[in-house]
């Protein structure tokens, strides 16, 4: 019977319907289901079939977004009953991300975003033309494991470095793994301002984030 | 008759610009500037200035239809009218504001310098495809912060042909100005003969940035043309159908007339864009794929349906290196934009999107842009009757290299292509070195870098220019800028 409904689960999440994945997944909170079940044999398994098949391109972008969705959206309703359970889903690492100040180009970022939170980790998308203090501030609210800057301008791809300066002289350089992207940016822009990484495209950045928070 | 491309029906050009119209009104349009937002207000639009919303009546953007001018003319530094934005004219400029440029020797992409975008203008004035320059090139041994102005100090050194250019802030928008009227003499002399052109970017969608809202606003104000380049991502940032993405270009750019007008009736205001059919797979933004060019061509025919002189990105590529898929990809942009009527095409030389400028791409391209103007100029009796006279006189007798008639027309029906085309026998190819397009281009560059002749430019004005720039720079931290590459 559970299985069944574990099953549906991970049925909607690869077809995407996440209004569906929702009210299956209120359903199985209903039927007693823990929520680490829910989520390990359930939503995860449906994700980990996203990918897959869009690794062998049978699934294309507009898969992925709106199964990282419906997974998301269920993830809202279970994080209170974890919480109540003194429970947490098993992330990968946090992560804050942004586009810095001055730069408003968004798609890159958010599907950085996107796909690292579809991977397992817990993102925090601040959005564009982010002030370098709002950064700082959330890095050391969330103790975030990673901070993601992108830059599509040769004009705000200093403002990398200055956010990285900042974060020296807030005495927190050592606790965050820097990672930099976008148009202009190259690994030897990276090593040139002292970021952990670069990577140029949201595969390389999941990728890059795993292998940073091991 | 010159051929025309046409991919909307009457009824749907309609449709289209009646839903832009609605969107203006709901759910508006987000303007992150205050002055636009006063001027909207002011006429009439419904403001919200807490959510820097405006709500935009019809009649209120029908209105900035009527005052903006169907067309207007570029001048050249000698002042002569030589690019002419309006009706189905056809022109061609290079891409702007590439990231990189590609080394001629290692064909890796590179941080421009100096003396790349120095190159880089002599060729495009050589090359008698193009019609104008563009700021193609940001240079990196200059601060960041002045990156987009100094292109354009650069370029007016060298330069005799009008210019497509773009600020990347506020306050360098003035320099760029200063340095335009020092070039005719006067504000009253840029207005009347501009030489030069500001791209404007609305942000997909439906939003007006605090920087390309003034930058519009400014221009208007002192008579100089903008450039609408408004780019839904089909699927990304806009919807997926094309249809549909037009219709949020229709609203973007009407949205853009209307602060235009307001900030200064009748200034110059062209309806472009460089949209793309966002790509499912790898998330970018491809400038060679079919969707995109259909997209480019159908806002078009909008433009031109509500009186606007048009632009468009096209003839670009999204390979890496100079090979098959950037010629493909770069042909059938050109080509389409060609049949479509766009009055200034922007995107000569670029590829890997709109990252990097190539030389040799932009000589091969010459090549595309002269079929593809060859093509638009139709096909013509010449002669009454056609044939008969000519063929009744000679028979059946295949002597036609031998004709005056031959020697008439022949360069004037015939696209004559530069050596970068080869169409020689398999012997006559190997005995020119066997080589590929690559290395035809590569001489190709070289024979027309030989022939620039030196822009009409005083001690004086050069002077000035460099005065303006170092200005700027030394505001961030730059007190002497490189030198010019003077031969
Ligand atoms: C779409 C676009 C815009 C849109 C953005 C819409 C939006 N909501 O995001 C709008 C119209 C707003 C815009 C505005 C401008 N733009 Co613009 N824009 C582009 C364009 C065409 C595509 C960018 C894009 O979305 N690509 C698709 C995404 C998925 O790719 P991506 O951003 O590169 O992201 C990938 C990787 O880089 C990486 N990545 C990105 N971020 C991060 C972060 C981390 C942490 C990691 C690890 C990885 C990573 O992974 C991503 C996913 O694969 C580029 C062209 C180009 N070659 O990039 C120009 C481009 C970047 N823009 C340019 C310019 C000049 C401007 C303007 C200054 C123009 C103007 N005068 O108004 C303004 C600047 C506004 C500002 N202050 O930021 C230039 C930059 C030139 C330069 N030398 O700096 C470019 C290169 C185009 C050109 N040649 O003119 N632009």
């Amino acid at each position: 019977m559970s299985s069944e409904l574990l099953n549906k689960i991970t049925i909607s999440i690869v077809e995407g319907r996440p209004d569906e994945t929702v009210d299956l997944t209120r359903q199985a909170l209903v039927d007693g289901l823990e929520p680490l079940t829910i989520i390990d044999e359930g939503l995860t398994v449906g994700m980990n079939i996203v990918g897959d098949k869009f690794q062998t391109c049978e699934y294309y972008l507009p898969h992925l977004i709106i199964a990282a969705s419906g997974m998301k959206q269920a993830m809202e309703i279970l994080e209170p009953e974890l919480q109540s359970r003194q429970q947490e889903a098993e992330s990968a690492g946090v992560v804050v991300i942004g586009s810095v100040a001055g730069d408003i180009h968004e798609i890159g970022k958010s599907l950085v975003g996107t796909m690292m939170s579809a991977s397992g980790f817990q993102v925090h998308d601040l959005g564009v033309d982010v002030p370098t203090e709002v950064f700082i501030a959330k890095v050391k609210e969330t103790g975030a494991d990673i901070l993601g800057l992108s830059a599509l301008l040769t004009t705000t791809m200093t403002v990398q470095r200055q956010v990285i300066r900042e974060l020296e002289e807030a005495g927190i350089r050592d606790q965050v793994k820097v990672v930099i992207g976008g148009a202009p940016i190259s690994q030897e822009w990276a090593n040139t301002i002292g970021a952990d990484g670069y990577a140029e495209d949201a595969v390389g950045s999941v990728e890059l984030a795993k292998q940073l928070v091991v | 008759m010159r051929p025309k491309l046409n991919l909307l029906s009457d009824a749907l050009v309609e449709q289209i610009i009646a839903e832009g119209f609605e969107l203006l009104m709901n759910p508006g349009v987000r303007v992150h500037n205050a002055e636009a937002l006063k001027l909207l207000a002011d006429a009439g639009a419904k403001v919200d200035f807490e959510t820097q919303i405006a709500h935009i009546p019809e009649s209120v953007a029908r209105r900035a239809l009527e005052t903006r001018p169907s067309e207007f003319h570029l001048y050249n530094l000698d002042g002569e009218q030589v690019v002419h934005y309006g009706g189905d004219r056809v022109q061609f400029d290079p891409g702007s504001a590439a990231i990189t440029v590609l080394d001629s020797e290692t064909q890796e992409q590179r941080q421009p310098l100096t003396a790349d975008f120095v190159k880089f203008v002599k060729l495009v004035e050589t090359i008698p495809q193009l019609d104008a320059q563009s700021t193609a090139l940001v240079c990196v041994d200059v601060p960041d912060e002045i990156g987009d102005l100094y292109r354009l100090y650069l370029a007016l050194n060298f330069m005799r042909k009008p210019i497509i250019t773009g600020a990347f802030r506020k306050d360098t928008w003035w320099t760029m100005k200063d340095m335009l009227v020092a070039m005719v003499g006067s504000e009253k002399a840029l207005a009347e003969k501009p030489i030069a052109v500001f791209d404007v970017c609305p942000s997909p969608p439906l939003l007006w940035s605090d920087l390309t809202c003034q930058n519009m606003i400014d221009s208007a104000r002192y008579g100089i043309p903008s450039e609408l380049v408004s780019m839904p991502l089909a699927g990304a940032t806009s919807p997926v159908t094309l249809a549909a993405a037009v219709v949020q270009h229709t609203a973007e750019c009407l949205s853009g007339v209307t602060i235009c007008q307001l900030a200064h009736e009748g200034a110059p205001i062209v309806w472009g864009g460089s949209p793309a059919a966002f790509d499912m797979r790898e998330g970018t933004t491809p400038m060679g794929a079919v969707g995109t060019w259909m997209i480019d061509c159908a806002y078009t025919q909008i433009g031109k349906a509500l009186g606007m002189p048009t632009h468009a990105y096209l003839g670009m590529t999204d390979a890496k290196v100079v090979d098959a898929q950037c010629g493909l990809e770069s042909s059938g942009g050109a080509l389409m934009a060609a049949l479509a009527g766009v009055n200034m095409v922007s995107g000569a030389g670029m590829m890997d999107f709109e990252s990097c400028q190539s030389y040799e791409k932009l000589v091969i391209d010459a090549e595309i842009i002269g079929m593809s103007k060859r093509l638009i100029r139709g096909i013509e009796a010449r002669d009454n009757p056609i044939a008969l006279t000519l063929m009744q006189e000679l028979g059946h007798r295949a002597d036609y290299l031998a004709q005056p008639h031959t020697l008439k027309w022949f360069d004037k029906e015939l696209y004559l292509p530069s050596a970068v085309i080869d169409r020689g026998s398999l012997d006559a190819w190997k005995k020119k070195g066997a080589k590929t397009a690559w290395e035809r281009a590569q001489d190709r560059v070289e024979e027309l870098l030989a022939t620039y002749q030196p822009a009409p430019i005083s001690d004086e004005l050069r002077a000035e220019l460099r005065d303006i720039t170092t200005h700027a720079a030394q505001k961030f931290g730059m007190d002497e800028l490189p030198p010019l590459p003077l031969d």
